[in-house]
């Protein structure tokens, strides 16, 4: 719920209201990052407070303290992703992600009764996986800046006289005025100061 | 009518809103002919400033043509003027007003109450900014309610393109301003941190004021090619190292005034770690800015030198060097940009070809286009620099 709601600022009632919504400046990639960032928190914070009922049913006992750190780092990597800096985020996911997959590989021994749970659950990891790589690399391209495309704009001098025609133009019919002077600092000696001493 | 329009961080959209409608004597409506992105405007983009709703129409940098002006606007405006809207809202009788302290106005913050509480005291309400400076709906719209319209608007001749007017409403008196109160004295060096729009026109009043050396600080090759444009010499901080390099080009005293025309949102590289921790504390939301520039400027700065600050900042630092400030008797002066106050003058200087203020734009598309060009300019994509929006 944003603050905004809780402390009760509203909206003047005369102002304009939206009558119909048009196109966003969020694109896909933004959409999905901030979908996986959230799903990041959800599980996050699942793996912090229930890490016994996930190490049971993926067959991980003795686990439970390396799950709770694995929703902690889920956490860690949620802020960044719903942040404006989201391939930071994303490719925190990305790296968390492989770890996920190495622990779930370990699941997969064949004495262990939680086999098949721990063989879904390696696959909806690989999926996210899929997901976090399309959304950096989306994001990533569409927020981007193309490396050596900067356009020179040497010859925009917003000065119509040249620069050094216009230094100091201004000084004929501008002084600084008084409730902006800095006085006594840098602006010059002061004789009966130096005199004084 | 159309406008963009505050859906939340990173979402803005061209919606269909109701028109806008006289609802005060003193208001007058205008028809927006050009409007412009603001850096200023990004912070609200990444939701950074508290107190914005979903369904706020963006936008301070605004022009147009009066169609509809309320009973008691007085004769000051009539319909058919062509004005430029200064982004600050001002009753023109204040004490604060009276002292030409424009954007600290006591009366136009509708929201006062909101005001007094976030800083203390309330400022001037603003134009399609938080609702903690008024929440009054912006100008990146086709039509823009002006309250105080008698008092809030700059009066500017046909025969002047658009391009080198709208940034009267704020970015060039915003630029004056940030060299006016460093005390600029001819044979001042004077370095400026960041060359977006405000830092470009900072940039050129510090030539006009007689800066003997003004240095441009930035890492975006084309901001850089556009400052050294105006004559002044650059550093690009990804390059090489900021202190060492005006303590060369000063002989090793610093500049006599250092200005900050980057605020809220420093630069995060891993050169500067500080603006790692900080953009680390920002995400948690333990520290609103990251304000790199203003210690690197507190350290660079001569002794007794002046520190200007007209970058905007929405809340909270940390690790500000106040030993370094204080033990070298620095002067910091900082406000938001009392627009009329320098407006009149500033006119008559781009009508005497002394300052053309359209050499910042370097992007100028359909206002239908304005979501796609908020990303493009927080993103630095296209070289963009400034953006100027057509309903």
């Amino acid at each position: 719920m944003p603050l905004t709601n809780i402390t009760g600022i509203a909206r003047s009632k005369e102002d304009p209201r939206i009558e119909r919504k048009g196109p966003s400046s969020l694109t896909g990639p933004d959409h999905l990052a901030r979908a996986l960032g959230w799903f990041s928190i959800g599980l996050g914070v699942t793996e912090l407070l229930a890490p016994g009922r996930i190490a049971r049913s993926l067959g991980l006992r003795g686990k439970q303290r390396l799950i709770q750190a694995y929703g902690a780092r889920e956490l860690a990597s949620a802020v960044p992703t719903l942040s404006v800096d989201k391939p930071v985020g994303l490719a925190s996911r990305i790296a968390g992600d492989a770890i996920d997959l190495g622990t779930l590989a370990l699941a997969l021994r064949r004495n262990n009764p939680k086999r098949n749970n721990a063989a879904i659950a390696l696959a909806l990891v690989i999926g996210i996986t899929v997901l976090d790589i399309v959304a950096y690399s989306g994001v990533k391209a569409a927020h981007g800046r193309r490396p050596g495309g900067e356009r020179d704009y040497s010859s925009r001098s917003g000065l119509p006289r040249g620069p050094q025609a216009s230094r100091g133009l201004a000084r004929k019919d501008f002084d600084i005025p008084a409730d902006y002077r800095a006085e006594g600092t840098v602006a010059g000696e002061i004789p009966h100061a130096v005199a004084s001493l | 009518m159309k406008a963009l329009v505050w859906h939340g961080k990173e979402d803005v959209r061209y919606d269909t809103v109701s028109d806008p409608e006289i609802g005060h004597p003193r208001d007058a409506i205008i028809k927006v002919t050009s409007c412009a992105i603001c850096g200023s405007d990004l912070h609200l983009f990444h939701n950074l400033i508290p107190a914005m709703l979903p369904g706020d129409i963006l936008g301070h940098e605004t022009m147009g043509e009066v169609v509809e002006v309320g009973s008691a606007v007085n004769g000051s405006l009539k319909v058919g003027d062509r004005v430029v809207i200064p982004f600050t809202i001002q009753c023109g009788e204040c004490d604060q007003c009276r002292r030409g302290h424009f954007s600290l106005c006591q009366r136009t913050n509708r929201k006062g109450e909101l005001g007094d509480k976030a800083f203390g005291h309330r400022t001037a309400g603003l134009f399609g900014y938080t609702h903690l400076t008024g929440g009054y709906p912006g100008g990146q719209a086709e039509y823009l309610r002006v309250p105080f319209a008698d008092t809030t608007h700059l009066k500017v001749p046909d025969g002047i393109d658009d391009e080198k007017l709208l940034f009267l409403s704020d970015i060039l008196p915003t630029g004056w301003q940030a060299a006016v109160q460093a005390d600029i004295e001819p044979g001042d060096t004077v370095a400026v941190w960041g060359c977006g729009p405000v830092g470009q026109m900072t940039i050129r009043s510090a030539i006009l004021l007689g800066a003997e050396q003004v240095i441009a600080i930035d890492h975006l090759p084309e901001r850089l090619s556009m400052a050294a444009a105006a004559g002044a010499t650059i550093i690009n901080f990804e390059k090489e190292s900021v202190i060492e390099r005006l303590n060369d080009l000063t002989g090793g005293e610093g500049p006599h005034k250092c200005i900050d025309a980057v605020g809220a949102e420093s630069h995060v590289n891993l050169g500067q770690p500080d603006t790692i921790l900080d953009r680390a504390k920002q995400m948690m939301m333990t520290e609103n800015d990251r304000p790199h520039v203003l210690r690197e400027m507190i350290y660079a700065c001569r002794p007794a030198g002046v520190i200007s600050i007209i970058g905007v900042y929405t809340g909270l630092v940390d690790k500000i060097p106040m030993g370094q400030a204080m033990n070298k008797g620095l002067t910091f002066r900082m406000a938001q940009a009392h627009v009329p106050r320098w407006t009149e003058d500033l006119l008559r200087r781009i009508e005497d070809d002394q300052i053309d203020p359209s050499f910042v734009i370097t992007h100028k598309v359909d206002l239908s286009e304005g979501p796609a060009m908020y990303r493009t300019f927080r993103d630095k994509a296209d070289s963009c620099i400034k953006v100027m929006l057509r309903p």
